[in-house]
Formats: C-alpha cells, sequence, structure tokens
C-alpha cells in the first residue's frame, strides 16, 4: 500500500504521516505529480483558512492534478478537517469555491448560547452512520475523536453522510463518502487508538 | 454529553523531565518520551509541554526533543518555551506540534499572536498568563517564569491577545503552581467569560477539584503536578491519568 499524503503548505502531514507508521502503513509526503500518480491512495490534510487552502491548491497546480486523479481516475481520497471542507463546494469562509467533488457546502457554527465556544475543540463521541466503517472494531463504543474547527460540512444527500457529531445541541456531518471520496472532521492522526482503527479501515478500504 | 478536555503537562529542562513548585527547585523525574508514551497508553485527551528554561536562557526551542516528543504523541500536543518569531514557530509546526503557547514572546510583541494566527489559524495559537497576587492580593500578568511583570489589566490583557488572533487561552495560577492548593476558582469565576476556550492550570489536587473548576466556567482543564506524582506527594513519582469512568463524572 502507497499513501501519499499531499503536502500543499498547510496542515501537519508529518503527525499524519506518524500515525500511519504507528500503525504499520508506509507514506510519504508529497506534492509532486509523479508521486501522486502512482499513490493507491490519497490523503488530503489541512489546517486553517478554506480561502487559502484552495489558493495554494492552485497555485502549486495541484488542484488540476487532484481533479484528474480523483473524478476521472477515481483515485481514493481522505480529506482531514480543512481537507475535507475543501472537497465541498463552497464555504463560509472566503469567496474561493471549493473542490465540489461532493454535494456539500461549509458553514460557520453560529450558537446564540454565548457559552457554547468556536471553535468546537475536544474530543466528541461520533455515529457512524454507513456501515463502510465497522464500528464493532473499536476498541470503546461509540468511538470518539478529536476535533478542531469553526466551520461544519453539510450534505446535500443525506446518504453520503458517513458519520455525525454532536456540538452546542447541533447534530452536524463530521464525516462524509461517495464513491473513492471520503472526508472526515476529526483528526485520526490525533485520536490514540480509535484513530488508529479509523485509518486501518480507511487503508483496507476498496471502493 | 459535552468531554471536558483534560491535560496534563510536562516541564522539560534540556532533555530531562521535570517538576518544579512555584516556578522553582525543578526536581529531576526521568525521560519526557517515556512519560509520553505513558500518556498514549492511557488515552490522554491532549497533551502539553514547556521547556522552561527556553525563555530565561534566552534559547532556541529545542527542536531534537520537539520531535522526537511529537513523533510519539498520537494525541494534541501544544509546545511552548523560547518561541520568539515567526520562524521558529513554523519550525515547531514543521516537527509535528498541533498548538504553540506563547507567553513571553506574547507580552513582550503581541504582533507575534497575529502573524502565527494568519498562518495558521488561531486554533493553533495559545497564549498563557502567569498570574500572581501581590502583597495586597491584587492578580498581575507576569510572565518570563513569572520573573517579569507586564503591568496590564488581566482582562485587558486577555482581550488583547484575542484580538491578535489567540485561540485558546491558559490561566496559570503561579502562586499555586506545584503546591496542590486547589484550583483559583474565584480567579476562574472571573474570566470565564471570555469568547474563545479557557483553560486553567496550578494546584490541581482532586477530581473534585477538577470538577469544581468546571463549574466555575473552566473549558478545558489542565494540571502538571497531578499527573506525575502519586497521591500529590512529591516523594513519590507516578505518571498516572484518571479512567474514562473517573473522567465521565466531569463531564457536564
Amino acid at each position: 500500500m502507497n499513501i501519499v499524503i499531499i503536502d500543499y503548505g498547510i496542515g501537519n502531514p508529518l503527525s499524519i504521516k506518524n500515525m500511519l507508521q504507528k500503525i504499520g502503513a508506509n507514506s510519504t509526503i508529497s506534492n509532486e505529480m509523479h508521486a501522486l500518480e502512482n499513490a493507491d491512495k490519497l490523503i488530503l490534510p489541512g489546517v486553517g483558512h478554506f480561502a487559502k487552502g484552495m489558493d495554494n491548491l492552485h497555485k502549486s497546480g495541484l488542484s488540476k492534478i487532484l481533479n484528474e486523479l480523483v473524478t476521472a481516475r477515481k483515485k481514493p481520497v481522505l480529506g482531514i478537517c480543512l481537507g475535507m471542507q475543501l472537497m465541498t463546494r463552497w464555504s463560509d469562509e472566503g469567496e474561493l469555491p471549493g473542490l465540489g467533488w461532493i454535494e456539500a457546502s461549509t458553514r460557520r457554527f453560529n450558537f446564540t448560547d454565548p457559552t457554547v465556544k468556536v471553535p468546537h475543540m475536544g474530543w466528541t463521541d461520533t455515529y457512524f452512520r454507513n456501515p463502510l466503517i465497522q464500528t464493532n472494531r473499536f476498541e470503546e463504543l461509540p468511538p470518539r475523536f478529536y476535533y478542531v474547527h469553526s466551520y461544519y460540512v453539510t450534505c446535500k444527500e443525506s446518504e453520503e453522510v458517513l458519520c455525525e457529531a454532536e456540538y452546542g445541541n447541533q447534530t452536524f456531518t463530521s464525516g462524509f463518502v461517495k464513491e473513492n471520496v471520503m472526508g472526515v472532521q476529526f483528526h485520526p492522526e490525533k485520536s490514540h487508538v480509535f484513530g488508529m482503527e479509523f485509518l486501518r479501515q480507511f487503508i483496507s478500504w476498496n471502493p | 454529553m459535552k468531554r471536558i478536555r483534560v491535560i496534563p503537562v510536562l516541564s522539560v529542562m534540556g532533555n530531562k523531565l521535570v517538576k518544579t513548585v512555584r516556578f522553582k527547585h525543578p526536581k529531576y523525574l526521568g525521560d519526557p518520551l517515556n512519560a509520553i508514551k505513558i500518556f498514549n497508553e492511557k488515552k490522554v485527551d491532549e497533551l502539553i509541554v514547556t521547556d522552561i528554561t527556553a525563555s530565561k536562557g534566552k534559547k532556541e526551542p529545542n527542536y531534537r526533543l520537539i520531535e522526537e516528543m511529537a513523533g510519539e504523541a498520537f494525541m494534541p500536543l501544544g509546545y511552548g518555551g523560547g518561541i520568539r518569531t515567526q520562524d521558529q514557530a513554523a519550525k515547531v509546526f514543521s516537527l509535528g506540534v498541533e498548538k504553540v503557547i506563547l507567553n513571553t514572546a506574547a507580552m513582550e510583541n503581541p504582533e507575534i499572536i497575529e502573524a502565527i494566527s494568519s498562518a495558521y489559524g488561531s486554533q493553533s495559537v495559545v497564549v498563557s498568563i502567569d498570574v500572581r497576587k501581590d502583597f495586597l492580593g491584587r492578580t498581575r500578568a507576569t510572565y518570563c517564569s513569572g520573573t517579569k511583570s507586564t503591568g496590564m489589566n488581566i482582562a485587558e490583557l486577555i482581550s488583547k491577545c484575542i484580538e491578535m488572533g489567540a485561540g485558546e487561552i491558559i490561566l496559570h495560577s503561579a502562586d499555586r503552581e506545584g503546591t496542590f492548593q486547589g484550583y483559583d476558582l474565584e480567579l476562574i469565576r472571573k474570566y470565564s467569560g471570555i469568547e474563545v476556550p479557557f483553560v486553567v492550570l496550578g494546584g490541581c489536587n482532586s477530581l473534585d477539584d477538577m470538577s469544581a473548576a468546571i463549574r466555575s466556567g473552566a473549558n478545558a482543564i489542565a494540571a502538571g503536578s497531578y499527573f506525575v506524582y502519586r497521591n500529590n506527594d512529591c516523594r513519590s513519582i507516578l505518571i498516572n491519568y484518571p479512567g474514562i469512568k473517573n473522567l465521565q463524572s466531569l463531564y457536564i
């Protein structure tokens, strides 16, 4: 298995590489076309601003390459955090449109209760809605993951929701999957045994 | 159920894990990497490492140790100590750290908060304020291991840090550090309304104490000595962390 973590100057690819290594999977961090083309699976990481993320993908020429690999050649890809949000059509954060690989948009959390602070930061129970991820393999149920985000994704098609979580009495989509495109809002690379199990299942995923 | 983050704080000097009392008398505890491995097994929510000599000695962060620690940390990792420039912060992030914790630099040069926050997002910039009480019992914001005073009102300082882009604030009760006297609940209540996640540190002695801090308005709990000593006894080193059942008793 050859996993490439896409390096576009945003986010923390090394943490993902460390975690994959911990579960015995090799990966490389790269922005080179050749490496991306030869990958069995791609991971699009990311932390930070949506428009800056898209801008980096455009300037480096990666958006074009990724569109080809993901939409035409159907290479399996996992977006993490901002990486997931970039896969949607647009975001409240900035003017640039997203990659649009899934019918979804990215909205800002907006709570009237001032004690519910944004970003949503911390560990949150996560409920998988698609049997693609086998929850009985997690050490504790429901599995919990580490989240840090001010924006959340909302899918147009409910069958594309992979998992959900709740913050400030709002249930939000914390993962989606559509054919070869998967995204999660949480950070599996920073979620101990829960993240390890999720990534193991991502590795064996065969869309 | 909302889970509250419970965060062990490890202090390092050089490559050694140490623990101080009121920022003094560092006691050697062992190897920080071992401690991190144990905290992995215990599935800690998050971890903070502070290099307590880097700012005072005007040294660069210990990049090699940071890289080794980040390589073992399968939970979010915050690092503080000796970060004075955006380039240094960039290097720390590139080694696999999620959050940088600013103290001295944020007080002396608040623009650095903005610079890091705009490049990496506010969630990756934490400002830690060392709170001390003077002989009249008035709270003062100090920095550089509590040796310098900002002369600023704490509320103003917090607002300024948030305005510059800090995504999280740690209020560290310097007078209680390592003393097991309990969190300063009065202080917590006073600042619980701030708009970003608010972490308290200094004095923790029990789960009940954590619970009291949460009920007083803390959004996350941090502690040093409580997680490295057994039964709050500084003679007995034991890396420990509450089990999930005990943690659940804290959640609101």
